[in-house]
């Protein structure tokens, strides 16, 4: 009896040893690594690229296939257009205020790179870093008012009226 | 009389009608001619971008080649490339001079990458990074390219580059990396959003006017019209490379 | 004639460990050099946007077509039915696979991306004789490797033929392919010629078979193994032969060009105003590697093996010399743009090119050589490469 108490004990203590780590995941990101924020959130209105879970999973795919369409024919769509992406995802670091380079934890493509081990040549040529790195977020200037002129949320371009949460978002300027 | 006065009043107003219709129409007509590719089309055979250069007009101007360093990032347009000596810095575009052995004239003129319709670098390169987009500009696909040199050794104008070390803050308009093989591209960037390369763009703003560039395969676009009139030679013609870029005055 | 024995070498002397030692630090440098320039980019180099190939490309080229002329004993052996070259047919196929391995090795190494090795494995452009040769280079090595199994193994001996002339035919192909890597360049005066492809084969001819002679006459003296003085004699006429054959070519290949006053400026470069190419051709490749070998094989040195293993590196170190000047020579002369003016530029246009081979180029490429040599050397060891014996009465089908 007393060996059975001991052993469900033991038991037990194992269990919740080997579920501590995985509290690490108690807050909401999706793994160890912190992804840095975008300049702007895609809504459902004004949607971007892809689901995350699907661009987490086929980015390269689309991007190998995009890139020979763009050199190779001319195709210069921003859908999957690398620069595009970098406009948007590559932001400031919050508590620095530096622009981060390939390679830092801090750049969005290599927080993730860095952590899966996957390297990627892509900056080698490429800018990593969006061409305007002054843009700067200020509190009463729509966030969104791109020096791309046909970025798709341009608000002021657009004569939409704008749904609720797309309207969150401009004021908010994607912050949370 | 009175019916003259009609007719004439009848004659006028439908001079004027005409005109009036022809002047609508008009920006549509030459509209047509310089109507942007949409971004979501690929290149066309049915164009063939050139340029003509008129040597007469050069002398010991260097607008060309500063303009294209600071569209593209290189030389004297980016702080890139501190390592590598005077012999190992990319050059897309450089002013040439020639003084004749025989005669004594002096001639300058600008060369950069030809865009041959046959290019002996296409035909060299391996992995096929080498290569004739549809529109006849030659391109260096450098996410291929492995830095093997040899489309610079079949060059014959000279025009590749190889880049020796690492790079940073590149144009984006203009991606260029260590180990890869570049050159000209004709602003492709800017000619693909109905633009003129940088190099044309400076020498007109110059008030030079040395350099046009246009659709080859156009027989009614400016560069056309003034080769059917002034002839435009090839450098090294022999080769029989069918350049994309001619020169005037050589 | 007797059966001929085949058996690994002992390979544990102190000579022997040696020797591997001191290859192995070569090709430590040469790794170093590799990372060296890799990292840094090429600017640690000497190389720059107008000698674009230079020291390893010499090596890496030498390497390349002595491998394919290496495997000639096999071939003439196998092809041409000499049986007094039959014993040595294992021994020509290791060594061509390994300098081949050598010149392959210091080539992709040199590369501005040699991480994209598979693409240039996956990607082909088949209007490229660069691209071909990717394709002879890999073939080369299955077929020399499938001619081995066949001669090494008594059991497939009668593929042994067929395998044979599948080997030679790929060489001459796989050479004709190197030499139109030059030989297709219309840009440059030194090379689109089509005598650059023949030329190329008979100096695989020549270095290899310099190279073959210096191996096999190094492994029976190190291994105490009898080398008899009738396969010697041979072998080093031959080699005289191949090194007057190149030496046919090379005037051919000059006095053409001489007669074409187009080609008179590259011309009076090699042949006179080129400073150190110049030298290096005079002295270098003609009167060193040609005609002094020739004397030592022909004259009253010939039976001398000292004296023919001399001739031997004289050969190659002329051959390295022919390659530089055909490579690094070809790109130091000027592009003729306009004929006829002088021509000057910010991009070095219109004047000779400056160019000296760098330390990391240098040891890039002689890691080539230790490669290759190592390849040899454990190969011997390993496998049955090497008859016994081969004094006069176990080879010569004519000895009494």
């Amino acid at each position: 009896m007393l060996l059975r108490q001991l052993s469900k004990r033991i038991l037990v203590t194992a269990g919740l040893l080997m579920v501590l780590p995985f509290s690490i995941n108690a807050d909401e990101q999706a793994g160890p690594v912190e992804v840095p924020k975008a300049r702007a959130k895609a809504t459902q209105e004004f949607g971007c690229v892809a689901p995350v879970e699907e661009m987490r999973k086929s980015h390269m795919q689309k991007l190998l296939h995009k890139r020979d369409k763009t050199l190779r024919e001319g195709v210069r769509t921003k859908d999957i257009s690398l620069a595009e992406c970098i406009d948007c995802h590559v932001t400031k670091d919050e508590k620095t205020g530096a622009m981060p380079s390939f390679g830092d934890d801090k750049h969005f493509c290599s927080s993730c790179h860095n952590y899966a081990a996957v390297k990627v040549d892509c900056f080698q040529c490429h800018n990593d870093k969006p061409e305007n790195q002054n843009y700067k977020h200020s509190l009463t200037d729509n966030p969104l008012k791109a020096h791309h002129k046909d970025l798709a949320l341009n608000v002021e371009a657009s004569k939409k009226s704008l749904n609720k949460e797309t309207l969150d978002v401009v004021t908010s300027g994607g912050s949370k | 009389m009175d019916k003259n006065m009609t007719d004439l009043a009848r004659r006028n107003f439908f001079g004027k009608a005409a005109a009036a219709a022809g002047l609508a129409v008009a920006p549509g007509v030459m509209l047509y001619e310089v109507q942007a590719r949409p971004a979501d089309q690929a290149a066309s055979s049915k164009v063939r971008w050139g340029m003509l250069i008129d040597t007469t007009k050069c002398n010991d101007c260097n607008e060309c080649v500063t303009a294209c360093q600071t569209e593209n990032g290189w030389g004297a347009g980016s702080d890139n490339e501190q390592k590598s000596s005077d012999r190992q810095k990319a050059q897309w575009i450089r002013k040439v001079k020639l003084t004749d052995k025989q005669t004594g004239h002096v001639q300058s003129l600008p060369l950069m990458c030809q865009h041959c319709e046959t290019p002996p670098c296409v035909d060299v390169c391996p992995t096929g990074a080498s290569m004739k987009r549809a529109d006849g500009i030659v391109l260096v696909d450098k996410h291929i390219c492995i830095g093997c040199r040899y489309c610079m050794m079949a060059c014959p104008y000279k025009a590749r580059s190889f880049i020796h070390e690492d790079l940073h803050n590149q144009k984006v308009v203009a991606p260029r990396g260590k180990g890869t093989v570049e050159s000209c591209t004709m602003c492709v960037h800017r000619v693909d959003k109905d633009g003129t390369p940088a190099c044309v763009e400076a020498c007109t703003k110059a008030d030079r006017n040395a350099m046009v560039f246009g659709d080859l395969n156009d027989p009614n676009s400016t560069i056309s019209m003034r080769l059917k009139e002034f002839g435009g030679e090839q450098i090294r013609a022999d080769l029989g490379l069918n350049t994309g870029v001619r020169y005037q005055g050589l | 004639m007797k059966n001929v024995q085949y058996l690994e070498i002992e390979g544990n002397s102190k000579g022997y460990l040696a020797l591997l030692g001191f290859l192995g630090l070569i090709i430590l440098g040469a790794l170093g050099a590799f990372y060296y320039m890799e990292h840094n980019g090429h600017w640690v180099s000497n190389m720059d946007n107008q000698i674009v190939w230079g020291t390893p490309h010499v090596f890496a080229v030498f390497l390349i077509v002595a491998a394919s002329g290496a495997l000639n004993v096999a071939s003439i052996s196998s092809v041409f039915n000499k049986t007094a070259y039959k014993p040595l047919a294992p021994l020509s196929g290791l060594l061509a696979l390994a300098l081949l391995a050598g010149g392959l090795m210091v080539l992709v190494l040199d590369l501005g991306h040699p991480d994209r090795l598979i693409v240039a494995m996956t990607y082909y452009n088949f209007k490229s004789i660069f691209a071909w040769n990717i394709i002879l280079y890999n073939g080369f090595f299955a077929i020399v490797a499938v001619y081995l199994w066949m001669t090494m193994d008594r059991t497939m001996a009668k593929y042994k033929k067929a395998a044979g002339i599948t080997a030679f035919l790929w060489r001459i192909i796989l050479t004709t392919g190197t030499g139109s890597i030059f030989g297709f360049l219309v840009a440059r005066q030194g090379y689109d010629a089509a005598i650059m492809a023949p030329m190329f084969i008979i100096m695989s001819f020549s270095f290899g078979l310099a190279i073959f002679m210096l191996v096999l006459m190094a492994s029976y003296n190190w291994t105490g193994r009898p080398l008899g003085d009738a396969l010697v004699k041979r072998l080093k006429n031959l080699l005289g032969v191949f090194v007057a054959a190149v030496l046919y070519f090379v005037m051919a290949y000059h006095l053409t060009n001489l007669y074409a006053t187009e080609h008179h400026g590259v011309e009076a470069f090699i042949l006179r105003d080129g400073g150190v190419y110049t030298q290096l051709f005079w002295f270098g490749q003609i009167i060193m590697g040609s005609l002094v070998p020739l004397a030592l094989l022909y004259g009253p040195t010939g039976s001398n093996r000292k004296m023919i293993g001399l001739a031997s590196v004289l050969i190659i170190l002329g051959g390295l010399i022919q390659m530089y000047i055909i490579i690094i020579g070809g790109q130091a002369y000027p592009l003729e743009m306009f004929p006829g003016k002088e021509v000057s530029s910010s991009f070095f246009d219109g004047i000779v090119n400056v160019y000296s081979p760098s330390a990391p180029e240098f040891f890039l490429g002689l890691g080539g050589i230790g490669v290759a040599l190592i390849a040899v050397a454990l190969g011997v060891k390993v496998l049955k490469f090497l008859p016994t014996s081969l004094a006069d009465e176990d080879v010569d089908p004519h000895h009494k």
